[in-house]
């Protein structure tokens, strides 16, 4: 039986545990909103530029721009998104698996790109070739901060380095869902035509060729920030859960403890009266 | 017929309302536009845009991306869309002085001059769109 004093001092540190989560439950909460709408106000932009590429793909043909060439074999190259930071439940670790299985079961030469720094040492102690890294970029990511990105995987891709370009990121479905997703982000394959006026309706200034020449970059740039900005939503909704569910379970360890240490307490006075009993009879 | 305009970033939608008419800085020059206009996309150079409607007049400070044209419907994807109104004088200001100092000295953070000096046509255009609204003040007709 441990001692009285033993079992509260677990408590006690139970009580520590379970304030610190519950900030970190409340401040991923926080986060998430804004990532969330991050996330939304950015859509509109993505979903226009996809809709002037695909207007412009009704115009011109499947070889205008070396982003929109298809060629065969060759090295691929996968961006990997993930975050810097841990404690976030199995965010991490659920999209390293998959990037692992992916990688492990793809024939023919690869390399990455990673986003991230958990991403980054997963891969290096899988002995993966390294491209490039980014550090995670931080609780507010901008447009700008994929840029570099955008033009470094690009210029790879254009200068036939790399003959495909593929990104993994978590898709955030919801609070409680989110799921690693691979996509093809080069060459580039425009959309169907959905929206209202035909593109070959269109006059484009200066000219269809320029006009595509001008949006494919910014095309990479956006779905890569679509990217990293899902992940950011999802890495910091799985954190809220972790930490709800940590929160809980430190709830759970202080009652069994002040249980236990109620039982004990109680003992050590029943006993404590039984000796002062049996002492006052044996007189 | 009213037109609606919609001016998005890579960060947020800037702006969406029925609008008269807009004058967006088209890479070949002013580009006004009323209702009813014919299917168009160009690209857009670094510029103001200047909105229309009802008594008042807005503008932007817009740099870069495309803008497309329906008869009923405008939207310009801009890399950076500044309300005239939202712009902070001073900080454009700061902005140009150092862009500035970066061209003299030939050094830029590390960057390229090219980098440099597109800052300095970015904070030289914010502050010419944040001055004539000071100025003019909102204007009414």
């Amino acid at each position: 039986m441990p001692s009285p004093r033993e079992i509260r001092r677990r408590i006690t540190s139970a009580r520590n545990i379970k304030q610190i989560t519950r900030a970190m439950q409340f401040v991923a909460a926080s986060k998430l909103r804004r990532a969330q709408e991050s996330t939304l106000s950015a859509r509109p932009y993505a979903e226009k530029i996809e809709e002037v590429l695909a207007d412009l793909a009704t115009v011109l043909g499947g070889d205008e721009h070396p982003l929109l060439a298809r060629r065969e074999g060759g090295l691929r190259l996968i961006v990997l998104i993930t975050t810097d930071r841990g404690l976030a439940g199995p965010f991490n670790t659920n999209m390293i698996r998959f990037a692992a299985r992916e990688i492990s079961e793809s024939s023919g030469e690869l390399t990455v790109i990673t986003i991230g720094r958990k991403g980054r040492d997963a891969m290096r102690r899988a002995g993966v070739p390294l491209e490039a890294h980014f550090n995670g970029f931080g609780d507010r990511p901008t447009f700008a901060d994929v840029i570099p990105l955008a033009r470094l995987v690009t210029d790879d891709y254009l200068t036939g380095k790399v003959d495909r370009v593929d990104i993994m990121f978590t898709q955030f479905v919801s609070t409680l869902t989110q799921r690693p997703t691979l996509e093809t982000l080069l060459p580039v394959e425009p959309s169907g035509d959905t929206e209202g006026i035909p593109g070959n309706q269109f006059i484009f200034e200066p000219g269809a060729a320029a006009v595509l020449e001008q949006l494919l970059p910014r095309y990479v740039a956006t779905r890569l920030f679509q990217a990293v900005l899902e992940t950011k939503a999802s890495e910091e909704s799985s954190r809220m859960v972790a930490m709800k569910n940590a929160t809980e379970n430190a709830d759970e360890l202080i009652e069994d403890l002040t249980l236990s240490y109620n039982k004990v307490r109680q003992a050590n006075i029943t006993r404590e009266m039984i000796e002062i009993s049996s002492g006052a009879q044996a007189r | 017929m009213p037109l609606l305009l919609e001016i998005v970033t890579p960060e947020r939608l800037a702006f969406s309302d029925t609008v008269d008419a807009v004058v967006v800085p088209g890479i070949e020059g002013e580009l006004g536009i009323l209702p009813h206009h014919t299917p168009l996309l160009s690209t857009l150079g670094l510029g103001e845009l200047r909105i229309r409607r009802d008594v008042s007049e807005e503008s932007f400070a817009i740099v870069g991306g495309f803008v497309q044209v329906r008869p009923d419907k405008v939207v310009v994807m801009a890399e950076t869309a500044d309300m005239s109104s939202e712009i902070d004088l001073e900080r454009a200001q700061e902005a140009r002085r150092e862009a500035e100092r970066a061209l003299e000295t030939g050094y830029h953070e590390g960057a390229d001059l090219a980098s440099a000096r597109a800052a300095l046509q970015q904070a030289l255009l914010r502050i010419r769109v944040a001055e004539r609204r000071h100025r003019e003040g909102p204007r009414h007709r």
